[in-house]
């Protein structure tokens, strides 16, 4: 909403139809050309909703404001003119999130009402409850009332002394419920800011503990390996989280250039670098796999949430093609068939890979278990030592499935970006790092909920 | 799933009548006796790849106790496809032989489990996932006579 903006068509109106399209700010001497029109306001039905065609496309509900400047009235305002607190609540009820442009000396009672009211378009009578008015009820059906009463043709008698002092007193309460919901907001504004503060400096906390966690958890096996694997798995924790940090800004590119309605060319230089930055991930993971492929698996460096999702490694690579759902549409019959196929395969080759994984851990468990060992006695050193060495080179293979798992996703990302358009991919792109970081974002709440509970 | 070995009588009975055509090769091991020596211990590894590999639709040379292996079986029969599967360990003889020619064929140490589609060489499960996945494993298979849907 740029600046003032105009009415269009009113309704509710008894006697005269005010059809205009004029300021809602306008001069006061336009508002005694004006006040037929607006001594009806009070018959105005609560639920009428008055919307604009506004340049930028917003949909603005924009009500009939009543020139409230309130810092220029004088002692011969008609009563007319004065609008009730419950009626200024229905005038901000429909403002929309581009408050700030409306001008603030007169809009003071206006921009707290649509403050406590979030994004609710519609005004009805519980507006006329918010406490920041200090308005009782009763004073308002009064003043409805007395409103009521006034006619076209009363215009003149308001303008008695009596009608003066009784407006005095009304605005001298409007002034009051003003500057009550400026220090309000004020107050609110200052809590926001603080406990914005406190999350950034428990996320910091929390990102420092999950490392030393981690850390923690890799050095666990063996006092040999320890170092080994706790330089591998803490090094392969570093890298990710590089990794992610500069997937984040290239997403946010993305999302820029995506609103900036840039050319086809350029988004997909965008989307390509993003798809090959995924391809450094892979590298990554399979880097990591070599040297402690135990940490790959577990998921310790990534967040509890996705850890809870997670299959050999990662996420499921069908799972990416739900996800995506609906927001890749409109999509071509071709392009149908082939998301369709593609979904089916993944979910074919990740169940091959899951049976395998089975397959793997029943032989494991049988090559240990003492059937195929025997009894343990000397005599059996040999025995033991054989399928040691078997379920070893069992051991190795794991490191071969969570490859395949890693390929599987890559192909999965390098198939849905053959399939769609650079516009489709772009917008593929973003929903899926949305989910994702929803993901984390629930692990971070999560811990927090749990930390508070251990020391509340 | 049809596991076969390379030496069953039955095998190359069937291989030789099939195949020797107009020669005469059918008395050569037709009659089923002389199994062992059917595959013939000179014969080129390679060779008897390509043989095995163009008798059936699919063919995966795999190793019983593999994972990867039970795998890429299990991912075939997902699909509906009916492949013919030779146990390397499991074989009487040349086993070994075909596990290294496959070796030097994939230039890799560990190369199964192998895949021949139609006769012609896939790969590795790598390649086998990655070509399900773009979408030409399917008309492959219906090429070779393995998918009929």
């Amino acid at each position: 909403m740029a600046g003032p903006s105009s009415m269009v068509g009113m309704q509710g109106f008894s006697g005269n139809t005010v059809i205009r399209s004029q300021t809602c700010f306008p001069d006061l001497g336009e508002i005694e050309e004006s006040t037929a029109g607006y001594s009806a306001f009070s018959t105005c039905s609560p639920n009428s909703i008055f919307s604009l065609s506004n340049p930028s496309g917003v949909d603005v509900g924009v009500a009939v404001v009543p020139p409230f400047k309130h810092s220029r009235l004088r002692e011969n305002i008609d009563v007319s003119e004065i609008c009730s607190p419950y009626e200024m609540g229905i005038c901000s009820g429909y403002y929309n999130s581009q408050k700030g442009r409306i001008m603030p000396d007169s809009m003071s009672i206006v921009n707290e009402q649509f403050e406590n009211d979030g994004d609710s378009g519609i005004g009805d009578a519980s507006l006329h409850t918010d406490t920041s008015m200090d308005v009782d009820k009763d004073d308002i059906n009064q003043f409805m009332q007395n409103e009521a009463l006034i006619s076209v043709d009363s215009v003149e008698r308001a303008k008695s002394q009596k009608g003066g002092q009784k407006t005095f007193h009304r605005l001298a309460q409007n002034r009051e419920a003003a500057r009550k919901s400026r220090l309000k907001k004020k107050a609110y504004v200052q809590q926001l800011e603080s406990s914005q503060l406190k999350l950034n400096q428990m996320e910091q906390e929390l990102k420092r503990m999950r490392q030393q966690g981690m850390l923690m958890y890799s050095g666990y096996t063996g006092d040999q390996c320890q170092k080994m694997a706790g330089t591998g798995a803490s090094s392969f924790n570093a890298e990710y989280a590089r990794w992610l940090d500069a997937h984040r800004q290239k997403i946010n590119n993305l999302q820029l250039a995506i609103n900036a309605n840039v050319g086809d060319n350029d988004l997909r230089t965008l989307v390509d670098g993003v798809i090959a930055h995924y391809d450094d991930m892979f590298r990554l993971k399979s880097m990591g796999a070599k040297h402690d492929v135990f940490h790959m698996l577990s998921g310790m460096w990534t967040t509890p949430v996705e850890r809870c999702f997670m299959w050999l490694g990662g996420f499921r690579s069908s799972e990416l093609l739900r996800i995506l759902g609906d927001s890749l549409e409109p999509l071509t019959d071709q392009q149908v068939m082939s998301v369709c196929n593609l979904q089916q395969s993944s979910v074919q080759a990740e169940d091959a890979l899951s049976q395998g994984m089975e397959a793997l851990q029943q032989s494991l468990a049988e090559s240990l278990s003492s059937a195929s060992l025997g009894p343990s006695g000397s005599g059996n050193v040999s025995n033991y030592m054989s399928q040691m060495a078997i379920a070893m080179g069992k051991l190795g293979t794991l490191e071969n499935f969570l490859h395949q798992a890693d390929l599987l996703r890559q192909q999965t990302m390098r198939q849905m970006h053959r399939i769609l358009t650079t516009r489709q991919a772009a917008r593929a792109l973003l929903v899926i790092n949305d989910y994702f970081s929803r993901l984390r974002a629930l692990s971070s709440l999560w811990l927090l909920r749990s930390r508070n509970r251990t020391f509340a | 799933m049809q596991y076969r070995t390379t030496s069953t009588s039955e095998a190359w009975g069937a291989y030789m009548a099939r195949n020797s055509g107009g020669g005469g090769g059918g008395g050569g091991g037709g009659g089923g006796g002389t199994a062992a020596g059917a595959m013939g211990g000179g014969s080129d590894p390679l060779e008897r790849i390509e043989r095995l590999a163009s008798e059936n639709a699919v063919v995966i040379f795999s190793i019983s106790s593999c994972c990867m292996c039970h795998a890429i079986k299990r991912l075939f029969c997902g699909m509906g496809v009916n492949p013919t599967v030779y146990e390397l360990d499991e074989e009487a003889r040349g086993g070994k032989d075909i596990e290294k020619a496959l070796m030097r064929l994939l230039a890799t140490p560990s190369p199964l489990p192998v895949v021949f589609i139609g006769g012609k060489l896939v790969g590795s499960m790598d390649r086998v996932m990655a070509s399900h996945i773009n979408g030409s494993l399917v008309p492959l298979l219906k090429e070779a006579g393995a998918l009929w849907l």
